[in-house]
């Protein structure tokens, strides 16, 4: 970390990521991730969600549930990023070659986030059955997609920070779905009811903006509003930093 | 200007626990030190120290003139590190694992092709490239491992355990291509395997509870056993009584001992004063007195007497 973006950090991070992304198909993850991921987009929109029944052409339904979705599959994704380099020992490989845990942490996220990335982008049948059954409004369907990707990403980074903690993927996964959930919820009206009446209302508009529905929402309804943007990727950025500190702390177990 | 690499007073401690005290040594290129130590002696910890991967609790590494803690990149552009137990990644051919490799050490095109189809000779691969290194058997997965190592012909070269696991010959092919990368490079080896040390270390070190209790050449760590120009004696035949009393007169002969005395068969190890050489009174003493030798030799000291007289 002793030195900025150069054309050499992002050559290493560029083989990093391509190496990753790779072994997604190397392995079962991709095709299991991107079938159940399909499967329950399709179950949620559909079935839960009552695409036909709303008598409207547009994706809201199939978005409202990309936190729930998110809140499982992500860590499922997220959990093996670094605690599978260690179990395995590989990450003494990798961090005794000429990269830094910077350009490595980097490299495994941008894998995993384009992995997510391209599970989403298999949702398109969704999308051309709503543009087939009607005229839904496509700028409000692409904020819907790009509050998703940003969403998930901010869930991965979470995700892989956490994994760097442990070499025991389980683990890993529990406490990234908890703290993820956290996320959630504190902008759910029930948790907030909670606070409402004796806590101030900046603390109660605090813990709401720290929601990823809070933010999400504005999204999926076609606002990009620049606040819900710089929120996704300072929380990125915020839980990378710390996945950085935590392999630059505790390279070996 | 030459290679080096030096350790001034490297400790790591786990917790409570010093798993490397104060171990300090200077590798010169064309030098081929060897780690020895019983387990748990602090062997890998010191290459993880060097390598960059545990950062030492006190002292410095420096590899090539670059300190691995002040300029980690620019040393480790300079290493190639088999860690212990070879790990790679396991759903990765053993082709793409060195492909990846290669291209972060930075080679593109057809040189990185070419030196990744080098290295898979040096090492015997071509039978498995297209194997998942998972289902490699561990020869294999350790081949594996030194081809990483050694791709991009690094100037120091840091192998724990290099040879584990691999069968007789490849061993043998291992060892020659250790000997013949000596020359421009500093290699540091460890290993349990003591007649590995005199096949290619030209010098080694014994750790011990993280401690470095010897230093020297092959021959210089010989020359510490007990039995360090001892002579041995076999006759088929003659008075064990009169045999000794005539061994123990010839001067220099600290002391005797009885190998086996039976009717036909008589055998000693005889001890000469510290740094004397005894045989040739003793042929000459056999000569005389007409004992029917059929075996007599001197004891150059073995190695691992050494290492258990000063590791136990
Ligand atoms: N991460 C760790 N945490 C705690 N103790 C450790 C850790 N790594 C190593 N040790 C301890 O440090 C000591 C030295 O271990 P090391 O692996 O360096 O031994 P070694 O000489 O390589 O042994 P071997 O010949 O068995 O490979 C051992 O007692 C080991 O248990
Ligand atoms: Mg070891």
């Amino acid at each position: 970390m002793d030195k900025i973006i150069d054309k050499d950090m992002l050559d290493n991070i560029g083989v990093l990521f391509k190496r990753e992304l790779q072994s997604y198909f190397n392995t079962p993850i991709a095709y299991v991730f991107i079938v159940i991921f399909l499967f329950l987009s399709g179950v949620f929109t559909f079935y839960l969600g009552n695409f036909f029944g709303r008598g409207q052409a547009d994706l809201q339904p199939f978005f409202n549930f990309h936190p729930w979705l998110y809140l499982f599959l992500i860590p499922a994704l997220s959990m093996r990023l670094w605690a599978e380099e260690r179990k395995s020992g590989s990450i003494e490989l990798l961090l005794t070659l000429p990269v830094t845990v910077a350009e490595a942490v980097l490299g495994k996220f941008l894998a995993a986030w384009v992995f997510t990335g391209i599970a989403l982008l298999l949702t398109f049948p969704l999308w051309i059955t709503v543009n087939y059954l009607g005229s839904p409004d496509n700028s409000v369907i692409f904020g819907g997609y790009i509050g998703s990707m940003l969403m998930a990403g901010a869930f991965l980074a979470i995700g892989s920070s956490i994994s760097a903690l442990t070499k025991n993927q389980v683990v890993a996964f529990i406490i990234s779905v908890v703290v993820c959930l956290l996320f959630i919820l504190s902008g759910l009206p029930l948790v907030l009811d909670f606070f409402t009446g004796w806590a101030p209302q900046f603390l109660i508009s605090l813990i709401s903006s720290f929601s990823f529905l809070t933010h999400f929402d504005s999204l999926t309804k076609g606002v990009i509003d620049l606040r819900d943007l710089i929120y996704f990727i300072s929380l990125m950025g915020i839980w990378l930093f710390a996945n950085i500190i935590t392999i630059e702390m505790k390279k070996a177990d | 200007m030459s290679t080096t690499v030096e350790i001034q007073q490297l400790c790591k401690q786990f917790g409570p626990f010093t798993a490397v005290d104060n171990i300090s040594f200077k590798v010169e290129q064309g030098e081929v030190l060897g780690f020895l130590g019983p387990n748990g002696a602090g062997k890998s910890t010191t290459m993880k120290m060097i390598t960059g991967f545990l950062t030492p609790t006190a002292g410095t590494a420096t590899v090539d003139g670059f300190d691995i803690m002040k300029q980690p990149l620019a040393a480790k552009r300079n290493i190639g590190y088999l860690p212990e137990g070879a790990p790679a990644y396991p759903d990765m051919t053993a082709w793409d694992f060195l492909d990846f490799i290669a291209e972060v050490r930075g080679f593109k095109g057809a040189e990185k092709t070419r030196r990744v189809q080098e290295t898979i000779e040096k090492v015997n691969l071509s039978g498995v490239l297209h194997q998942p290194i998972d289902t490699l058997s561990k020869g294999f997965k350790r081949r594996v491992g030194l081809a990483q190592a050694i791709l991009h012909d690094p100037k120091v070269l840091v192998l724990d355990e290099p040879t584990d696991g691999l069968d007789p010959n490849q061993k043998h092919e291992v060892r020659s291509l250790i000997g013949e990368m000596a020359k421009e490079k500093v290699i540091i080896l460890s290993t349990h395997i003591l007649e590995e040390v005199d096949a290619v270390c030209s010098r080694a070190i014994i750790i011990a509870n993280g401690k470095l209790i010897a230093d020297g050449s092959p021959n210089e760590l010989e020359a510490k056993a007990p039995n360090h120009q001892a002579v041995t004696l076999s006759l088929s035949g003659g008075e064990a009584a009169s045999v000794r009393k005539s061994l123990l007169a010839v001067k220099g002969v600290r002391k005797l001992e009885a190998l086996q005395e039976a009717e036909d068969h008589l055998s000693y190890q005889v001890y000469p004063n510290q740094g004397q050489s005894i045989i040739a009174d003793i042929s000459t003493l056999a000569r005389e007195q007409q004992w029917p030798v059929t075996e007599m030799h001197v004891e150059r000291g073995r190695l691992d007497e050494v290492f258990r007289q000063l590791t136990v």
